[in-house]
């Protein structure tokens, strides 16, 4: 919030002086009202793994992170471009290979990668869309230096607590939003809807009907696809309500089978057809790859996209961004060590404790070694790890990011945060103004992730 | 609607209902134990019985103990109707079918899972035993209030009446059949001390003990307060009520649907049974063999709306 002046930078100014005024007790207060309002409302995650499978609340923090428009205009600017060149770039490793034929990324990448699904070799998507919905994680180093973590052009979740976020933010402090000029993020329901009915399939006919598909209750993100379903007007869909009839994908009401036209999924491609992947699951609707490409069924985000997730395939993004636009990539990416390359493995296990070390495919927070926090004996132990399956991981150095202010019993406490922001892509890119705010809550801590005890806060943009 | 919502409303509406019948259960079962002299234990048999869980609990406890049962009957989650259960499973098809109901009855069914799960979760001492019981009641109603304030009257309001009905029509006719003998003319004596203290119980076990007097009168009479609990459409818990609503909530699926099912025929033709009924001819034909009847044609009635409907497939 504040310069090394020691004064408020700029877009905190209101904030602070309204803060000033504040009675630490009354906030203190406050913060319990917001937990009880997610509580209330039932705004809760499972954590994997845990033997009580508890419902757990994510930690909230009262005070808004801040964003000038000006630094908002830079930021979308280059979120914009690395969206359309994930796009371009999907379209192209499922057609014409132009980016392997020149050379920038080695063929076995692609074509030897897990997420890359045969299936959509030659198929093009309604509307040529793959990423529907992209949440990129970025964060920031200095004035204007902002670094993109992970692209997230799966399935991003969080979109709900940033809606959440902001209606508990105005129903505490009403004043604030008086005081400061907030841009809406309340629209992201409204804007999901029209984004996903405007790349219905040609074989729709009429209004297209839109489905959120869900794996069901026991889902840690499931209170976000009842929240997004219901805030869409539209129906939360399991694989077990989902047939293929007559070539389209219908689904079982209380007056019998009904066609859907575009499916919100909220599963995994390894599950949503067992007649194509994995023949086991349950989650899935058998047959509706088949439905997918005879162009009666629009899968958002399309399947296969989940390759640009991968942290190998993240280390090329600035040159797929230079190869598909024309121009440099407007945000960075953070330096990357792709362990399968034998120099880079040497040097990776050399500077261990230096690095952040990950699964090129995993997320959450899960199986990654942040060096300077480890242990020895953990260094050692990712070491023989990494030794044993280098193709498997990256490494990278950590950043000096940037903290925000949290709201602790004392007062202020400066925290790492990252921020998520969400991108809608249909015939245009629209880019909700704010995103996801999320916060490391320990000093000192790097890792933000809801599923290793990170929090959130509310995301303001300011208008000019 | 989807067939999977239908039938998550349907059953979120019966474990409420379930819950807030078996805290009454419960509550008219310490009635009598505080009341009556020479109660025992034992009296806990009937309340067991008419819960439906008198053979489930006997494989968990050989022995019957008044603390048991009251365990047993309102926070142990392996049996499957006591009210932590009902709750946890009214939560659970609420968050499934979260589309489909209002903020306000959403929040009241999680707060009333939050907080009957903080107070049931420890043992209960019995001194505690009437705020829980109040607590429940409580919760359950507020669910109710919140339902009835804010939800649109269309399908989705009638399978969760439909629900709320054919479960209280069940509960309702299993409190009176565990009971029935003490209501039978030939072996009860009429206004004996024991049959009226029997009797004010089954009315406590439906909320009716106050409002049986503005029917009848203050004498408690056995073919009274069957009529009261089966035949009387004025009565909220009796069967009549209850297949009242469940034809006009069917008629009006009817009408949005423009289809008829086999359960609406099941329906009415329960509903005319009742209203055709008499009380001395239920009594002469036999107060157990027309509940027996009852119950099972309820259950029909339950199977003949999920087929319907396609809750399930």
């Amino acid at each position: 919030m504040l310069t090394a002046e020691n004064l408020p930078r700029p877009p905190y100014q209101n904030y602070h002086e309204w803060y000033a005024a504040q009675d630490t007790a009354h906030l203190i207060r406050k913060t319990q009202d917001a937990e009880n309002i997610f509580r209330k409302t039932g705004i809760t995650f499972a954590v994997y793994g845990h033997a009580d499978s508890a419902e757990k609340l994510i930690p909230f923090d009262i005070i808004p992170r801040i964003i000038a428009a000006r630094e908002w205009r830079r930021l979308a600017q280059g979120i914009e471009q690395r969206v359309l060149a994930i796009n371009a770039f999907l379209d192209d490793i499922y057609h014409k290979q132009e980016i392997i034929r020149a050379g920038r990324i080695p063929r076995e990448l692609i074509e030897k990668n897990v997420a890359f699904l045969p299936q959509m070799i030659g198929f093009k998507p309604p509307g040529g869309v793959y990423t529907h919905i992209v949440g990129t994680d970025i964060v920031r180093t200095g004035e204007d230096q902002f670094y993109v973590l992970e692209d997230n052009a799966r399935t991003p979740s969080g979109v709900s607590y940033m809606l959440e976020n902001r209606e508990t933010m105005m129903q505490m402090f009403p004043e604030l939003f008086a005081l400061n000029k907030v841009q809406r993020v309340e629209d992201y329901p409204r804007l999901l809807r029209q984004s996903l009915a405007s790349v219905a399939p040609p074989g729709c006919k009429g209004r297209p009907r839109v489905a959120v598909l869900t794996p069901g209750i026991y889902n840690s993100a499931y209170y976000e696809h009842s929240f997004l379903a219901d805030q869409m007007g539209v129906e939360l869909v399991e694989g077990s309500d989902l047939r293929v009839i007559d070539g389209r994908v219908k689904m079982r009401t209380t007056r019998g089978y009904e066609a859907i036209d575009v499916i919100y999924r909220r599963v995994d491609d390894d599950f949503l057809d067992p007649l194509t992947f994995r023949s086991e699951s349950a989650l899935g609707i058998p047959g509706i790859m088949d439905v997918y490409r005879a162009g009666n069924i629009t899968i958002a985000n399309a399947p296969g996209t989940g390759i640009c997730d991968d942290k190998a395939i993240y280390s090329y993004m600035p040159e797929i961004v230079e190869f598909y636009t024309g121009r440099k990539a407007l945000l960075e990416n953070v330096p990357t060590w792709r362990c399968a390359e034998p120099a880079s493995l040497k040097y990776v296990l050399e500077h261990i404790d230096e690095l952040v070390v990950k699964e090129v495919h995993g997320s959450g927070g899960y199986g990654m070694l942040v060096g300077p926090t480890a242990t020895k004996k953990e260094c050692e132990e990712f070491s023989q790890k990494l030794a044993a399956k280098p193709h498997n991981y990256i490494a990278q150095p950590t950043l000096a990011l940037s903290t925000v202010p949290i709201f602790v019993n004392k007062g202020v406490a400066p925290r790492h945060v990252d921020l998520r922001p969400y991108v809608l892509v249909s015939d245009k890119v629209k880019i909700i103004p704010g995103g996801l705010t999320r916060v490391a809550l320990k000093q000192g801590s790097l890792v933000v992730n809801s599923s290793q005890g990170g929090g959130t806060k509310d995301t303001w943009v300011l208008e000019d | 609607m989807l067939g999977r919502t239908a039938n998550g409303l349907y059953w979120m509406f019966r474990y409420i209902e379930r819950a807030e019948n078996i805290a009454r259960l419960v509550d008219a079962g310490l009635r009598v134990a505080l009341t009556r002299a020479g109660s025992s234990d034992e009296d806990w048999h009937g309340v067991l019985e008419s819960a439906g869980v008198r053979e489930a609990y006997s494989e968990v406890h050989p022995e019957l103990t008044a603390a048991n049962a009251v365990d047993y009957l309102l926070r142990d989650t392996a049996n499957p109707s006591s009210v932590l259960a009902c709750i946890e499973s009214a939560r659970n098809n609420a968050r499934m079918v979260r589309t489909a109901l209002t903020r306000e009855t959403w929040e009241a069914t999680n707060e009333a899972w939050i907080d009957l799960k903080a107070r049931l979760s420890r043992p209960l001492k019995a001194t505690d035993l009437p705020d829980a019981i109040d607590l429940i009641k409580r919760r359950a109603g507020l669910i109710r209030g919140a339902f009835h304030g804010s939800m649109l009257r269309n399908e989705i309001y009638n399978f969760s009446r439909i629900g709320t009905f054919i479960e209280r029509a069940d509960n309702t006719s299993r409190i009176l059949d565990v009971k029935y003998y003490v209501l039978l003319p030939s072996i009860s004596q009429v206004g004996s001390a024991l049959d009226n203290f029997q009797w004010e119980s089954i009315l406590r076990s439906v909320s009716a003990h106050r409002s049986y007097g503005w029917v009848y009168d203050s004498e408690y009479q056995a073919a009274n307060i069957a009529d009261f609990l089966i035949l009387k459409v004025q009565m909220p818990r009796s069967l009549a009520y209850c297949y009242e609503k469940i034809v006009s909530n069917l008629s009006y699926l009817e009408a949005d649907y423009g289809e008829r099912h086999k359960a609406h025929a099941t329906a009415d033709a329960i509903k005319a049974m009742l209203r055709r009924g008499s009380i001395t001819d239920i009594m002469d034909q036999g107060l157990h063999e027309f509940l027996q009847d009852f119950i099972s044609r309820n259950n029909q009635l339950s199977a003949d709306i999920s087929e319907g409907y396609r809750f399930y497939l």
